[in-house]
């Protein structure tokens, strides 16, 4: 937009709303999605899963002994288990008297920290790469192809490589989820900061401001809303990483020790693997909130936006 | 007043902001405005003009008091498109040429293609930049911009144009330049102009009325009449009457919470004081 | 104050060429300087083929390979390309949807999100039990998961984070909303949506691939990859890698075309700043 300062009016009052709307608290809204696909899922799996057959179903006494009259793959009790089969498992305790949800959670922690350490590499990395390419128009040509080349190489192929080349299992685990979550960061923080508005550019030059000042008071201002997008896709990102850089490592503490039990015995039990896909969400989210934090903090006393352009 | 007010404001008052931190904008503003008239809203910064502005174009809702613009709601008048606004930035779209630009509005009302193209160019002439109908905005300096954005906002032929101090960010020469275009497209269109400033001189320059807000909260505590020629130019500013209503505007200014006058322009202009000649 | 800039010449087709290879020839040079350190080190470090195999060894096995790999790629392209479609259209489709009504954004969006932190690994399995291992939609599924979520906070950025200035004006006009989310946020989404594509075409192939990696037919880039190195004949498995990379970047270069086409203000803007 060919616009430089905010009005002098308070922004709430440069909307397009006179009246504000009411919403729905976010969590209720949550949850109503969560019970509706609850009851879709179940829904499904009674019109063409496999055979119903409780005793005392969940406990209540009530017998059910129900054959859906159509059968679809997909919704048989191992490729879609009972929601109560997932809360079950969830809440079964292994031999050490454990739940799995504690025994996820602790995991996903465990995770969590090599996942931050990585995000955090990587997020310093991309913007630094993105600084620097900025400014530098030959890098950009040299370097951006082959950052989008090294993207696109699986990490199951060189994960190895750095877990077992760096000896530290958590800095070969870092290293891998910086991987994964600088490229975000880069491609989303060249474009921003080349988003600031042209004019503010001319008036720094005609004070004969230096690349530092620029940088610091128009770029990278001008460039936050793109970065906090990709430092959400990244952050959350990260804990995919982290859990990809386990995998060749020796480590058992992580989540993706338990995603791999959960995977080998996925036929016997597939109420675990899923309770996995819960619990990592589970994390993702928390992460995203954390970000979602920062960046309020962060932006406080910015120009307004629209409510909502968090996402 | 003869003929009936194009704008009519009665006991108009703004307050900001809940019960703790709420600030008093604008308190009881009278004031009418009639056709072809061009009244400068002059005062120091958070007087409220701008938030007067926005009423009159039912941006924002007033607290208490009546607006009526062109015998209707202000909220009518807007949807109707009575006026047009230019604000402090020109708030271009960098996706469209600058001819593109001008023709927004008319797309929203859904002029046909050819119909708008033909509006857009005659207006572009009107603000001498048809040759650089196909420009993008960065590409145009400050002034020009502010110029496509009049062009914009007349594009619809309003009846009245609001402007929130539309060469603020002008270097004082292109400033004069662009007042001297802005009375000579206001000569040529005949729109009544309501034109909030701070610059006194530019005031003067520009209107046939100005009228003198205070310090928060709000309210008009003189209006001058301009008489000056109607033909402005460069030579008016070197007039000894163009001195001595400059220097009015600024004891008005200065008098600040003087008692609130009524706008009401039969009500006779301050007399200017201390003043030799 | 500056004076108007000229409008930008018009480029000829040998002109167009010539900055085209000007374009490319830094990163060229770049990677044929790694691809010589590469070379070097493993030699002087005499790193062993099974490790980490040279380029020249990489080479070699290329061509050897040249028709098993060249079917792989085709077969895991289409699984690549069905993916980025499903995934860019659902989260371009969601974006929008949940931009316009708050409750369904703030409801919707951890679903988004968990499809953002669940590794391949998990739901690979899943996938394959519900398409069938042998059917390609269950890689392009994995692929589309992915490729979701940056897409659709990108949109929904876009399409919020636009200058309250513009907004004024747009209700100065009495627009109506429809006319201000063609006019004003779908242009302004543009860039945000462009920056998730370009994300998106490396997250599908990775996606596809990995996806592969945990069961699918042999002639699979993925199955090819980890048959190589399960039969540590890594510099075949390289060999394929190559081949991923080779998609990767292709996609990634024919959106910026698209961007170019798309929107053809934006890079004009951007050679000034």
């Amino acid at each position: 937009m060919a616009t430089a300062a905010a009005p002098a009016v308070p922004a709430a009052l440069g909307s397009g709303r006179l009246t504000t709307r009411r919403r729905l608290h976010p969590a209720v809204g949550f949850l109503l999605i969560v019970a509706v696909l609850v009851v879709l899922w179940e829904a499904a799996k009674w019109l063409a899963g496999d055979p119903w057959r409780y005793d005392s179903f969940l406990g209540t006494g009530i017998a059910i002994d129900h054959r859906p009259p159509f059968r679809i793959v997909p919704f048989n009790d191992i490729n879609l288990p009972h929601v109560w089969d997932i809360v079950a498992a969830l809440f079964g305790t292994d031999a050490r008297g454990q739940t799995l949800l504690q025994v996820l959670i602790g995991a996903g922690l465990f995770t969590l920290r090599n996942a931050a350490l990585g995000f955090a590499i990587g997020a310093l990395v991309g913007l630094g790469l993105a600084i620097v390419i900025v400014h530098i128009r030959l890098l950009e040509r040299a370097l951006v192809p082959l950052l989008v080349v090294s993207q696109t190489i699986p990490i199951i192929a060189i994960a190895p490589l750095i877990v077992i080349g760096l000896r530290a299992d958590w800095l070969g685990v870092a290293v891998v989820t910086s991987y994964l979550t600088f490229f975000p960061v880069t491609i989303a923080g060249i474009r921003g900061m080349r988003a600031y508005d042209p004019r503010a550019y001319e008036l720094l030059t005609s004070y004969a401001a230096g690349r530092r000042t620029i940088l610091w008071k128009l770029r990278l201002p001008a460039s936050t809303a793109y970065l906090f997008t990709a430092f959400k896709v990244g952050a959350t990102g990260s804990i995919v990483g982290a859990i990809v850089g386990e995998l060749p490592s020796g480590i058992t503490q992580g989540l993706a020790r338990q995603i791999l039990t959960a995977m080998q015995y996925y036929t016997l039990a597939p109420g675990k693997l899923w309770a996995a896909v819960v619990v990592a969400s589970i994390f993702g989210i928390g992460v995203f909130l954390l970000v979602t934090l920062v960046e309020r903090q962060v932006l406080r006393g910015a120009r307004p936006v629209e409510s909502g352009a968090e996402a | 007043m003869t003929a009936a007010p194009v704008v009519e404001l009665a006991g108009v008052s703004k307050r900001f902001g809940g019960s703790a931190g709420a600030v008093d904008a604008l308190s009881g503003i009278d004031l009418r405005i009639g056709r072809g008239e061009f009244v400068s809203l002059i005062g120091p910064s958070g007087c409220g003009k701008s938030t007067l502005l926005r009423i009159v174009g039912d941006l924002i809702a007033p607290t208490s008091g009546s607006v009526t613009v062109n015998g209707k709601t202000a909220a009518q008048a807007r949807l109707d498109r009575d006026y047009g606004m230019v604000f402090q930035v020109p708030v271009l779209f960098d996706w469209r040429t600058v001819q593109k630009n001008v023709e927004l509005p008319l797309e929203i009302i859904g002029m046909p293609k050819p119909e708008r193209a033909a509006k857009a160019s005659s207006m572009l002439a009107l603000v001498e930049l048809s040759a650089f109908a196909g420009h993008r905005p960065w590409q145009l300096s400050g002034g020009m911009q502010q110029r496509v954005a009049i062009a914009r906002a007349l594009a619809l032929d309003p009846a009245i144009l609001l402007m929130d101090e539309p060469f603020g960010a002008l270097d004082e020469m292109t400033r004069e330049r662009m007042n001297l275009e802005l009375l000579r497209i206001w000569e040529r269109t005949g729109t009544t102009v309501i034109f909030v400033t701070h610059s006194i001189p530019e005031a003067v320059f520009l209107s046939t009325r100005v009228v003198v807000m205070s310090a928060r909260p709000g309210r008009i505590t003189h209006v001058v009449d301009v008489d000056l020629p109607r033909e402005r130019n460069v030579d008016t500013r070197e007039m000894e009457r163009y001195f001595e209503l400059v220097t009015e505007v600024r004891e008005a200014l200065r008098a600040g919470e003087g008692p609130p006058a009524d706008g009401d322009p039969a009500s006779g202009r301050v007399r200017a004081e201390g003043l030799s000649g | 104050m500056s004076v108007a800039l000229a409008e930008p010449p018009r480029r000829s087709a040998a002109a167009w060429v010539g900055s085209g290879i000007r374009d490319w020839l830094p990163a060229a040079v770049l990677f044929a300087g790694f691809l010589v350190c590469w070379e070097v080190l493993v030699a002087v470090f005499q790193i062993k083929q099974f490790i980490l195999p040279g380029p020249l060894a990489i080479a070699a096995a290329w061509r050897a390979e040249l028709p098993a790999l060249w079917a792989a790629t085709t077969y895991t392209l289409t699984e690549i390309l069905a993916g980025l479609g499903i995934g860019v259209i659902a989260g371009i489709l969601a974006g929008v949807v949940t931009a316009r009504f708050a409750t369904l954004r703030d409801s919707f969006l951890p679903f988004a999100i968990a499809a953002n932190s669940v590794p391949i690994i998990a739901f690979a399995p899943i996938f394959n039990n519900w398409f069938g291992i042998a059917n390609p939609l269950s890689k392009a599924m994995i692929a589309a998961v992915l490729c979701f979520f940056p897409v659709m906070i990108n949109t929904v950025r876009g399409l919020r984070n636009v200058d309250p200035a513009a907004l004024e004006l747009m209700r100065s006009y009495a627009a109506g909303e429809w006319d201000v989310f063609r006019r004003v946020r779908v242009p302004n989404a543009l860039p945000f949506i462009f920056t998730a594509l370009r994300l998106a075409t490396t997250l599908a192939t990775i996606g596809a691939v990995v996806g592969e990696y945990f069961g699918a037919p042999k002639v699979s880039l993925g199955q090819y990859v980890a048959t190589a190195f399960g039969y540590l004949s890594v510099e075949n498995a390289w060999a394929a890698i190559v081949f991923t990379a080779a998609i990767g970047i292709t996609l990634y270069l024919l959106v910026v075309l698209l961007e170019r086409l798309v929107m053809p203000w934006y890079n004009a803007r951007a050679e000034v700043t």
